[in-house]
């Protein structure tokens, strides 16, 4: 049972210029994203800085209105809604069923409220009544592996991983059917960020969440999700099962971002040239495959036409003209 | 070591200490002894407040103003007639200022913190080359058109007219790179350099340091959290934590058979990009300690499996010798006396 389908969506931001602030141009920061999450299952969504990722999660999030397409979202099993042209009035009923889990545990918490009342403030916007709030509250910091006693604290008081652990405790406080969470590990230390994964692993397993999660990381990544989804310039290049992405690529830049991840094995020293060039400007993308300059296989067709994403083979599903051709090199 | 060549810079007992405003001074780094060898990169491995990037700035003399040098030597040229020691030298004297730039060059996290804004690229790299040996702006402009073509970036006789904002991050620490070579520097600090920069563009940055760094025969300390940057490019591995040098040793070693519990930790820890799915990664309980709050004896041992009540909570382990592989440790300390009696 799909959790989320997100069909077609795009999100063109206008560049404004002149005194008359006219439309000259478009950074197409998402163009025909489509992809669904079951229940249960966590979808990565990854790509390098610019390529989208953040967009489509604050699409889904209905922090911003897409220009096109559709985010159909499950509140209740066998229902279906279309979130994207929501009215504000319309979407408020429907958020509580999609939190967010932020990046920064510093800049995400309120630092003049008591963690307790961090926790319990979606309860409160919700009407959940004193008592109730209270119970609940004791459950998430024990749910998230912090102390009761944490409760009538301030967040300063808390490294940054227990802060992250105090804003995942905020997320699940209404029991959310989806959640998105946006590089929810990568201001962490090593050593921080290895408590936090596996908390959300235990969490997952518990509670059964159907996620979201937003990633540069593929180390990280391939730990916590069940499918992958790569993006490039505001496209998805590339889906598939986390175990099949990994061993067999099937896209050329799937394929240069993993061999690009320094390996923690000296005696693996990258001797592959690492990838050319620079990420294409997402408001002037070039023609045809927007990798097509960095691809090492670029042919003319690559060029001119734009690939579309399509069934490779195996669950995977590729925008490359010559997938089927290549063989990619994975990590095993 | 293998290499037996002169240091370029050693780092003996080396402490800083911070004041803090209402508070008494906090000890950001406790006898920490490292060498700098011409061709070889010394890869500083920690997590945040473990020090690593005050000893770079301590090595410049750049530390922030609340912070000071409390003991230990920063020798340059060690053993040489040239003998220098930065920790004696004033701060914002002339001599400084040729070693900063012209001995000692330095590439931060964030080139905008590097870079101005009002000025052009060829300006500022202009700037750095005739403030150490003026050769006159013809040939100045001249050579940062070659350091601009060395350090990868296209088109160099126009882009040494853009603006820094006008470039990509790549690019920018590109730039960053170039300003640190622009004196010609046989010493070089990267502080992170890649740790702002999205994974391909890191990849490409790495590849130019190693190439620079072997072409010129740089001694190159690189600073970094990433295990994995540490695996690709270090020679020597200084593994820091809360301020002191737990962990010496060569990068295989270290990867193969670490010797501290927080290196043998900090390695479970890092997830792998062939793990099962869903499978947990090694964790080490609690956080680093706030610099102020700094644990009596080992300063890992309120986190560490192996702590020994009694011993690790009272007196500090040995630091590590300078220019031997080991760790600072009792575990390993009684390891290798039960060795001795054995051998």
């Amino acid at each position: 049972m799909n959790m989320l389908e997100v069909s077609g969506l795009t999100k063109h931001y206008p560049i404004n210029a002149g005194i008359l602030r006219r439309e000259v141009g478009r950074v197409r920061a998402a163009e025909d994203v489509n992809f669904t999450i079951s229940k249960g299952e966590t979808l990565a969504l990854v790509g390098e800085s610019g390529c989208g990722k953040t967009t489509v999660a604050r699409c889904i999030l209905r922090a911003l209105k897409p220009t096109s397409g559709s985010i159909r979202f499950s509140p209740a099993d066998g229902e279906m809604v279309d979130l994207a042209p929501l009215s504000k009035r319309q979407l408020r009923p429907l958020r509580r069923h999609i939190q967010l889990i932020f990046q920064d545990p510093y800049a995400s918490l309120n630092p003049r409220m008591m963690v307790g009342d961090i926790i319990a403030e979606p309860l409160l916007v919700n009407g959940v009544a004193s008592a109730e709030r209270h119970r609940r509250v004791l459950e998430l910091l024990d749910l998230v592996g912090l102390p009761a006693a944490a409760r009538t604290r301030f967040p300063h008081a808390f490294s940054g991983g227990q802060r992250q652990r105090i804003g995942i405790a905020r997320a699940l406080a209404l029991n959310p059917r989806v959640i998105v969470a946006d590089e929810p590990v990568s201001a962490l230390d090593v050593s921080v960020q290895a408590q936090i994964i596996n908390l959300l692993l235990d969490l997952q397993e518990q509670l059964g969440l159907s996620t979201l999660f937003v990633a540069h990381d593929l180390g990280v990544v391939r730990h916590v999700s069940d499918r992958v989804a790569v993006m490039y310039v505001g496209r998805i290049v590339e889906v598939a099962p986390t175990v099949a992405l990994y061993a067999t690529p099937r896209h050329p830049y799937t394929q240069a971002l993993m061999s690009a991840v320094p390996k923690a094995d000296p005696l693996m020293r990258d001797t592959a040239a690492a990838p050319i060039g620079e990420v294409a400007d997402p408001a002037n993308p070039p023609p045809g495959c927007a990798f097509n300059p960095r691809c090492p296989f670029a042919i003319d067709r690559c060029r001119t036409e734009r690939p579309v994403l399509r069934d490779v083979g195996a669950g995977q599903l590729a925008a490359c003209h010559r997938a089927e051709e290549l063989t990619l090199a994975g990590v095993g | 070591m293998a290499d037996n060549s002169l240091p370029l810079v050693s780092v003996r007992n080396l402490a800083v200490e911070f004041t803090q405003h209402g508070g008494g001074p906090v000890r950001a780094l406790d006898s920490v002894s490292l060498d700098l060898r011409p061709g070889r990169v010394l890869g500083v491995v920690g997590e945040s407040g473990c020090g690593k990037s005050v000893t770079a700035r301590a090595m410049l003399r750049i530390l922030d103003r609340n912070g000071s040098i409390k003991n230990g030597q920063i020798l340059l040229d060690p053993g040489t007639p040239q003998q220098t020691d930065i920790t004696a030298l004033p701060g914002e004297g002339n001599r400084m200022r040729e070693i900063r730039g012209g001995r000692i060059g330095l590439i931060f996290q964030e080139p905008m913190a590097a870079l101005s804004m009002q000025y052009t690229v060829g300006n500022q790299l202009m700037e750095a080359i005739r403030v150490h040996n003026d050769p006159g702006k013809a040939v100045a402009r001249q050579r940062v058109i070659k350091l601009l073509n060395d350090v990868g970036i296209p088109r160099p006789e126009t882009r040494i007219d853009t603006y820094p904002f006008q470039l990509s991050g790549g690019l920018r620490q590109r730039v960053g790179i170039a300003l640190a070579l622009a004196a010609d520097p046989d010493v070089l600090i990267a502080d992170e350099p890649t740790t702002a920069l999205d994974v391909t563009t890191q990849a490409q940055i790495l590849a130019l340091l190693r190439r620079l760094q072997v072409d010129k025969k740089i001694a190159l300390m690189l600073i970094t959290h990433d295990m994995g940057v540490i695996a690709q490019m270090a020679d020597d591995v200084a593994v820091m934590y809360l301020g002191r040098v737990v962990e010496f040793a060569p990068v295989n070693e270290v990867f193969a058979a670490p010797r501290h519990p927080y290196t043998q930790a900090l390695l479970r820890s890092v997830p792998n990009l062939r793990a099962p799915p869903h499978s947990r990664l090694a964790t080490i309980g609690g956080a680093v300690p706030q610099p102020n709050a700094r644990p009596k004896g080992c300063p890992f041992h309120p986190r560490c499996p192996d702590m020994m009540p009694g011993r690790c909570d009272t007196t500090a382990p040995a630091p590590v010798p300078p220019g031997q592989a080991g760790a600072s440790c009792f575990k390993v300390e009684d390891a290798a006396l039960v060795e001795g009696v054995a051998a």
